[in-house]
């Protein structure tokens, strides 16, 4: 392959539709970002740096509402994340070296419902269920449903990495008369570590950014960012929801960082 | 997404058989309760009765699919016609999302292409710009995009100081408005999966047909296309199916003449004034519609994995 001709593989035209498509996807993000710090009331004139909108956020009169729907975003991304996580690496441990059983295809089935079903017909859904169950509406309806909807995103990461891994390392624990137990938590979790961490993150990404199925379940008075931001914006666009865009994809930025670099750390070893 | 499936059948070994029920347990409960059940609840609120204040009566009906498909005038006494309203809704979204596939195959596949040709060691960090904004909230993203071409926004302020345009160009709260912010929303969804089927794809093949006389543009369309062509359709499902129901591009940069399925779904949950019968039964029938799709994509891939060998 290495033989092959560049001239053959490269098309002209492609390079600049590549850096127009970096373009598209940055620009509105990077602006949006210069716009957090602009000193005017009024988004459309630029009247000089400022970190007012910063200040506002967090002293200012709505501050007492951003951080309280920053608290839910963030203790419902965290916990969701963490128990999504849990049953999605048992689950793969039984998929991949549960070895073939009857109820697999309809097991995979089941844990990538949630990627087939449209956000919107999961969130009608999961409201129908609650009030017909009677769940009253709030904080741990969220919680609950986030769990759900988190688990294929934290197991296809985990499958797609113990895939990688061969049975040899637990077979010689078990040879060494490990049980099974330990051969799990000895030898095969420490090995699956990267795509835990990559499906753990990708789960607290999902749950931090949903606001479809929350703004359905969340009942009144309980609000998440994504749904405080919404319904801010529908007011009309303040400069205020600039800075805390610009705050949640700091923070998107991190978490992206630090997957990258659990992967990159994985394939180097 | 789908793609998924078919990865999920690959090699296994026994190691854990014996406790691979317990194992499944915790998945099995919470998706079955929290996934599985509410969508045949779903499915069963649909042939309910409507109650005033939101909400169901618990008896069978079939008005919620009546009212979806048939026009009985306003008093339910004239002969059925076909109720274009709701279908036109459909059909304006199916238009919509596809107008946004077409757009991210447009600079996507490109893109995929210019990466997966790249040396090995760089192509990692062109992945990562690519990922990044996946990772950023999407309501995030479309405000961003709303913001940036509004009227007086930076993007007509731009292009009014090069003097392109001397009056701004109005494209919030246009058909044009929503399919920018569906492309803009899932092109990385279009760029990923093209990028794996073309790193797979062995450049051997354009070697020999460039020996063969074909052109570079030929050899595109004849050779490269029909072998990556599981990774295109992957790529424009993934597009398709999350913008046909997607309810913020819509919302917020297409206003009250560019409806979606999404806000027609939503306004039957909101309030007092909605209809959840008729909400559950729109849904099942977009929920139909995204099903349909994925296994007709799944029998396509089985069939092309069996032609691979």
């Amino acid at each position: 392959m290495a033989a092959v001709n560049d001239n053959i593989k490269s098309y002209t035209g492609f390079k600049a539709i590549t850096i127009l498509c970096l373009v598209v996807l940055y620009a509105p993000l990077v602006i949006v970002t210069i716009y957090s710090f602009n000193a005017s009331k009024s988004i459309t004139n630029w009247e000089g740096l400022s970190l007012y909108w910063y200040y506002d956020i967090f002293a200012g009169p709505e501050s007492a509402k951003w951080k309280e729907a920053a608290w839910n975003s963030f203790t419902i991304a965290i916990v969701a994340a963490t128990m999504a996580t849990s049953i999605a690496t048992l689950a793969a441990t039984a998929m991949v070296r549960g070895g073939k059983f009857k109820l697999r295809t309809a097991s995979f089935g089941l844990i990538s419902l949630p990627l087939m079903v449209p956000e919107i017909v999961l969130a009608v859904a999961t409201l129908i269920f609650f009030n017909s169950i009677g769940f009253t509406r709030g904080y741990f309806s969220i919680l609950v449903a986030h769990t759900a909807f988190c688990i294929p995103f934290a197991y296809l990461p985990i499958q797609a990495r113990m895939q990688g891994i061969e049975d040899s390392f637990e077979q010689a624990a078990m040879d060494l008369y490990a049980n099974k137990r330990q051969a799990f938590t000895k030898i095969l979790l420490p090995l699956m570590m990267p795509g835990i961490i990559s499906g753990f993150l990708l789960a607290f990404i999902v749950s931090l950014d949903d606001f479809i199925i929350t703004n359905f379940v969340k009942g009144a008075g309980v609000e998440t960012l994504p749904t405080a931001i919404f319904g801010s914006v529908k007011q009309g666009l303040k400069p205020n929801i600039m800075a805390i865009s610009t705050l949640l994809l700091g923070v998107s930025v991190v978490m992206v960082t630090i997957s990258y670099f659990v992967s990159k750390k994985d394939n180097t070893q | 997404m789908a793609a998924g499936a078919a990865s999920g059948g690959s090699a296994t070994t026994d190691t854990y058989a014996s406790a691979r029920n317990l194992l499944l347990l915790p998945s099995w409960v919470i998706l079955g309760i929290f996934v599985l059940a509410p969508v045949i609840m779903m499915l069963i609120y649909s042939f309910l009765t409507k109650e005033f204040r939101g909400g169901v009566i618990w008896q069978f009906s079939l008005a919620a699919y009546d009212q979806f498909f048939f026009d009985r005038g306003l008093f339910g006494d004239e002969p059925a016609k076909i109720e274009w309203t709701y279908i036109n809704i459909f059909w304006r979204s199916t238009w919509q999302a596809g107008a946004a596939t077409i757009l991210s195959l447009l600079i996507g596949f490109p893109t995929a292409y210019f990466i997966a040709t790249r040396e090995e060691s760089v192509r990692p960090i062109w992945v990562f710009l690519i990922t990044i904004p996946y990772w950023v909230n999407l309501l995030i993203r479309t405000v961003s995009m709303k913001f940036l071409l509004r009227d007086e926004g930076p993007l007509n302020d731009f292009l009014m100081s090069t003097g392109l345009i001397d009056s701004p160009i109005h494209i919030i709260n246009t058909n044009f408005a929503v399919q920018l912010g569906l492309f803009y929303s899932y092109l990385p969804f279009m760029v990923l999966p093209i990028y794996a089927a073309v790193e797979r794809y062995n450049f051997s093949m354009s070697e020999a047909a460039a020996d063969l006389y074909a052109s570079k543009w030929v050899t595109l369309r004849r050779i490269v296309l029909p072998a990556i062509k599981p990774g295109v359709i992957a790529g424009c499902i993934l597009v398709f199916v999350p913008s046909l129901g997607s309810f913020l591009a819509p919302d917020l940069l297409g206003g009250a003449k560019n409806f979606m399925i999404g806000s027609l779904i939503e306004e039957q949950f909101k309030g007092n004034a909605g209809n959840w019968p008729f909400g559950a039964a729109a849904s099942m029938v977009l929920l139909s519609m995204v099903l349909i799709i994925l296994m007709i994509f799944a029998r396509q891939q089985s069939k092309a994995d069996k032609a691979e060998g």
